[in-house]
């Protein structure tokens, strides 16, 4: 990826504050940009983008397999698996793939070289156009633990056009964990989204703490205000002195819309300002980084 | 002791609402919050003892001396999670990047790795007034939140054997937090959101459930803020033949009653009288008295 273009991660804490409603329509608005989406595990974004896709990868990692025949059984290999997923019973090698972190130690310490790597599938990367919009998704398999290995593979493919300079939009998974440190690591600047209630305001503590520890720029966008009730949102960014970049109204019909995954944007002149206005203010951030 | 999980798939469906809901309903004496990377449930159950509290500890994480470090460069080459790097001042690990397997000490040929334990998350058991109640928060950086799920899920096991019904509130997606609260449960209660996302995300969070042989029952929240996509949802329950426990309207209750720590069932309000007809079909799912 070009490397002046503007990386945005959009992260919450709290699920269903509307992330992908935020990146869709900052991509969409944006135009010339790139939308990545790091929810893995419950990747929505091509839902609304419905980009036509042209290039998939298999996302797979390093799995032990034991040629039984050359195991002699001196569990050098068990005894050092930290997750477990190594074991010797009755007479046989077993593997836990499951459980395995693909940290490829048993491989390394086995005297007999016995322990080969083969790869497993754990997910999916697809990659389309939405307009001028590159849509990139990623899609972890049914069953599965760890998103990180198709995270890492989303961030780091490269663009399928040199001329693309619009910014790149990163929708995070929810939560504060590994997925989420993933997503943000190679970001320029964080994008919370807050929801006006006490667990949103929880949530967003949490997640402020985590851009902080990455010593991250970022600033707030509150979503689904209303105008008669009290935002605990708003008066924890005021008491934090969190910068607020832009408030996203209550609006019944821009949910129906974004229920049905159509892009509100791109049919409603006011949520189209609305995004303008939130994405002029965010690229001025970037600059003052 | 049966147990009932609330799980959604998506984000912010409301299954917090609807656990908190299930345990003032139940009068449950035993609950936990799975949600251990944004927990929530103890904001609706303030208690007035003091919890216990217990470190969780993930994998140690290694640390390397420089002062005895040759740099050979072995340990950075095999780290596959890229925490190791070199800098003016020798090797470093990366904590938030180690994930503890130990790599990198079983080949340093001089022992300059140690490894350090790092608390990973804070355990807190409340025990008070006949109810016992287990929670979690994980700590900024640390990887291993399905592991932190199993030791909240740990807490309640002895007091889980004298209850009749334990709730547990789950997280969102369909990974490693998911699948670790999912042990031991005896049904999973969905809550959907009648929109494209929310059936996405459903139909991911029920084939996981499935895969692990969990029962499975689905509720709509804010059905009627998309008629349509509620009916769809309800006929691929059918399809699939899920019993579908009932339908939520959208309530403006809900967000109040969250602002005021209430259980949305402590209100008399139409979302509060469907979370109760939801309750009256979902517990003969899990204790059996009857068949759906």
């Amino acid at each position: 990826m070009a490397e002046n273009r503007k990386k945005i991660a959009v992260l919450s804490g709290k699920g269903g504050t509307g992330k992908t409603l935020v990146s869709v329509n900052l991509a969409a608005t944006a135009g010339n940009s790139t939308y990545i989406d790091c929810d893995v595990e419950e990747p929505n974004g091509h839902l609304f983008f419905k980009p036509e896709i042209c290039r998939e990868y298999s996302v797979t990692v390093p799995i032990p397999v034991v040629d039984q025949e050359s195991c002699d059984g001196c569990r050098i290999c068990s005894d050092f698996c930290r997750f477990n997923a190594l074991a010797y019973v009755k007479d046989k090698l077993l593997v836990f793939e499951e459980v395995c972190h693909s940290c490829g130690g048993c491989v390394l310490l086995c005297p007999q070289k016995a322990l080969k790597e083969k790869e497993k599938p754990v997910g999916t990367v697809k990659e389309g156009f939405s307009g001028s919009v590159l849509v990139r998704s990623g899609i972890l398999n049914v069953g599965e633990a760890s998103g990180v290995p198709v995270i890492q593979r989303l961030l780091e493919l490269p663009e399928l056009e040199e001329s693309r300079d619009g910014p790149i939009f990163i929708d995070c998974p929810p939560g504060s964990a590994c997925i989420v440190m993933e997503s943000i690591k190679d970001a320029d600047f964080c994008l919370l989204v807050a929801e006006p209630t006490m667990f949103g305001v929880h949530n967003l503590n949490m997640v402020w703490e985590l851009v902080r520890v990455f010593k991250k720029p970022f600033g707030v966008v509150l979503n689904k205000c209303m105008r008669q009730e009290q935002n605990p949102a708003e008066t924890f960014c005021l008491e934090k002195k969190i910068p607020v970049l832009g408030r996203i109204p209550f609006d019944p019909e821009w949910g129906r819309l974004n229920a049905e995954g159509r892009i509100v944007a791109r049919e409603k002149e006011e949520c189209q300002r609305l995004f303008a206005s939130l994405l002029e203010t965010l690229m001025r951030e970037g600059e003052t980084v | 002791m049966k147990q009932i999980l609330i799980l959604s798939g998506k984000g912010g469906t409301g299954k917090t609402t609807v656990a908190a809901s299930f345990i003032r309903l139940a009068k449950a004496k035993v609950f936990a919050d799975c949600d251990v990377d944004a927990p929530n449930l103890h904001l609706l159950f303030p208690q007035k003892e003091e919890p216990q509290k217990n470190l969780f500890f993930g994998l140690p994480k290694a640390k390397i001396d420089t002062t005895l470090c040759t740099s050979c460069d072995l340990c950075r080459q095999h780290c596959r999670f890229s925490a190791i790097s070199k800098d003016g001042n020798g090797y470093h690990v990366d904590p938030f990047a180690c994930e503890g397997c130990a790599v990198c000490g079983a080949l340093c040929p001089v022992g300059a790795v140690s490894f350090e334990e790092a608390p990973g998350g804070d355990l807190f058991l409340y025990c008070g007034e006949g109810v016992t109640f287990s929670t979690a928060t994980l700590r900024m950086g640390s990887g291993a939140s399905g592991k932190l799920v199993s030791e909240v899920k740990q807490q309640i096991k002895e007091a889980s054997k004298k209850a009749a019904l334990v709730i547990v509130d789950g997280s969102p997606g369909i990974g490693c937090p998911v699948i670790a609260s999912l042990s031991g449960a005896d049904l999973v209660l969905i809550v959907a959101e009648p929109s494209l996302s929310g059936i996405s995300d459903m139909e991911r969070i029920i084939k996981t459930a499935g895969i692990f042989g969990t029962k499975i029952a689905v509720c709509v929240n804010k059905y009627d803020t998309h008629m349509e996509n509620t009916e769809h949802i309800k006929r691929l329950c059918e399809g699939l033949q899920i019993p579908f426990a009932g339908v939520i309207p959208y309530d403006p209750e809900v967000l109040r009653a969250v602002n005021e720590g209430r259980t949305i069932v402590e209100k008399d309000c139409p979302a509060g009288r469907a979370v109760l007809e939801i309750f009256e079909k979902t517990i003969p799912l899990v204790l059996g008295e009857c068949v759906v």
